[in-house]
């Protein structure tokens, strides 16, 4: 039997040999960064491979942790039941009102189109996912989809849940597909702030809302502003939701996500048939050296 | 062999179900770990969730290197330090020389640390948990060539130390019944 036992009785080229191991293995974890940091993609197959692996035991766990959460939820809600009542009420009377001027708007647009003889953009196809794992670590912000075989998803098609934009498909796997959020680190977005329809760069910082670099020196962010994805470099199609100007700080405009990124279950991954550019790899790396 | 001749009494005998016993209570702190490392991973809905696995594997080499160091031999803490730089998305060998680091220290001053009570084993985890932080941020960014904000970094020494207790109570029950080759 191996154990504490055994130590004793060990012969002493075998005491030494153990107590070789650990040096030896810490070499090797060096020797692993060095691999890492010479052949990215490796780790990029490995992780992939790791996902396939695992998505069907989360795919399997997610259902009765869906029950948990809702229990919980209820539980908690039932707390707040009248407030929020209340709060639902003038919302909707908002959004009623809203609706009108919606489909108001809606009806003068067709007829101006009518009118323009306007090329419709062609309507994008997408495929909806499960999110079954956070991909993210504490340097990183991303999710992992359960796509199923045969999926057709593309690296660089664009991921949104119902609010608003989520990120970019960075990594496929044969089940599984990577979504890199736009919070994380190595994420740059083009945008248009929706007032002035200045350009501007949205960078994430890992934080929960991304900061707003590049504007234009005559005008600023405004507070409240909405913020939508532009067209530029042909990465993404114009015009997506992607959140409102937040001052924490003066003079460092940040978003507040519309996306609901720390709670994302569902994702529509929408393939808007754009090459602009190829979305970031991992761990810093931001340009291509071998197609997949 | 050495033990059966100084205690007395009768042995059962060395049947296949008792060596699959004793391996599988061999294999408990290994195996425990990597299935807490993957539940950690599974959407629960919390802000921060990601810091939840180095936080949850350092406990589970800390405890188990001290009280079991024989289920939790080097090679098996390069397997799980490599299993956390897949999972948590960190540049190769980072968690692989962090966990090494802590297992070879726990080992070392092991002598000294089981003898104390819970709370000063406590206590120095609270090191553990801020170097092992400290060491992941500062190989995180020397490898991907960016100063980081040491901010996840002090989260995650904060999360880990928090999370100790809570561990160990369940790891102290395992350690005395399940996990233990003596009760095979």
């Amino acid at each position: 039997m191996v154990g504490d036992i055994g130590v004793w009785k060990a012969p002493r080229t075998r005491q030494a040999l153990a107590k070789l191991t650990l040096p030896v293995l810490i070499g090797a974890s060096f020797g692993l960064m060095l691999l890492g940091k010479a052949d990215a993609l490796l780790a990029e197959h490995a992780r992939m491979a790791l996902g396939d692996a695992v998505a069907p035991i989360y795919a399997v766990l997610a259902k009765p942790l869906g029950a948990v959460r809702d229990h919980l939820l209820d539980a908690t809600g039932m707390w707040d039941v009248h407030a929020e009542n209340l709060k639902l009420h003038e919302e909707n009377e908002q959004l009623r009102r809203w609706q009108s001027i919606a489909l108001a708007l809606d009806a003068e647009n067709q007829r101006l189109k009518a009118n323009l003889h306007w090329i419709p953009d062609n309507p994008p196809s997408f495929v909806t996912a499960r999110v079954v794992a956070d991909a993210g670590g504490v340097y990183a912000r991303a999710v992992l989809l359960s796509v199923g075989p045969n999926h057709g998803v593309r690296k660089g098609e664009i991921a949104l849940d119902e609010r608003g934009l989520v990120g970019r498909v960075t990594e496929v796997g044969v089940r599984t597909a990577r979504v890199l959020l736009l919070t994380d680190l190595n994420s740059r977005i083009p945008v248009i702030l929706q007032n002035s329809r200045a350009h501007a760069i949205l960078t994430g910082n890992n934080g929960p809302r991304p900061r707003l670099i590049y504007w234009a020196e005559g005008s600023p962010p405004q507070e409240g502003e909405r913020v939508v994805t532009s067209s530029e470099a042909g990465a993404f199609p114009a015009d997506l939701p992607v959140g409102t100007v937040h001052y924490t700080a003066a003079n460092v405009p940040e978003v507040v996500p519309a996306a609901m990124l720390d709670r994302l279950e569902i994702v529509r991954i929408f393939d808007y048939g754009l090459s602009g550019l190829v979305a970031p790899d991992t761990q810093g790396r931001l340009t291509e050296r071998r197609g997949r | 062999m050495a033990r059966a001749d100084q205690t007395p009494g009768m042995r059962p005998k060395h049947t296949l179900g008792r060596q699959l016993d004793v391996a599988a209570r061999h294999a408990f702190p290994a195996v425990s770990t990597v299935v807490l490392m993957l539940l950690a991973e599974t959407p629960l809905g919390f802000a921060n969730q990601a810091t939840l696995l180095p936080a949850i594997t350092l406990a589970c080499i800390y405890f188990w290197s001290l009280f079991r160091p024989a289920a939790m031999p080097p090679p098996i803490v390069f397997l799980i330090g490599l299993l956390l730089d897949l999972l948590g998305y960190l540049p190769l060998g980072v968690g692989v020389l962090t966990l090494l680091t802590a297992h070879g220290l726990v080992v070392r001053w092991r002598q000294v640390l089981t003898r104390q009570s819970f709370l000063a084993v406590w206590l120095v985890f609270v090191g553990f948990s801020a170097g092992a932080a400290a060491l992941s941020w500062a190989l995180t960014a020397l490898l991907s060539f960016r100063l980081l904000s040491p901010g996840p970094a002090l989260f995650q020494a904060v999360l880990t130390v928090a999370l100790y207790p809570a561990l160990a109570v369940l790891c102290v029950r395992a350690h005395r019944t399940v996990a233990d080759p003596d009760q095979a």
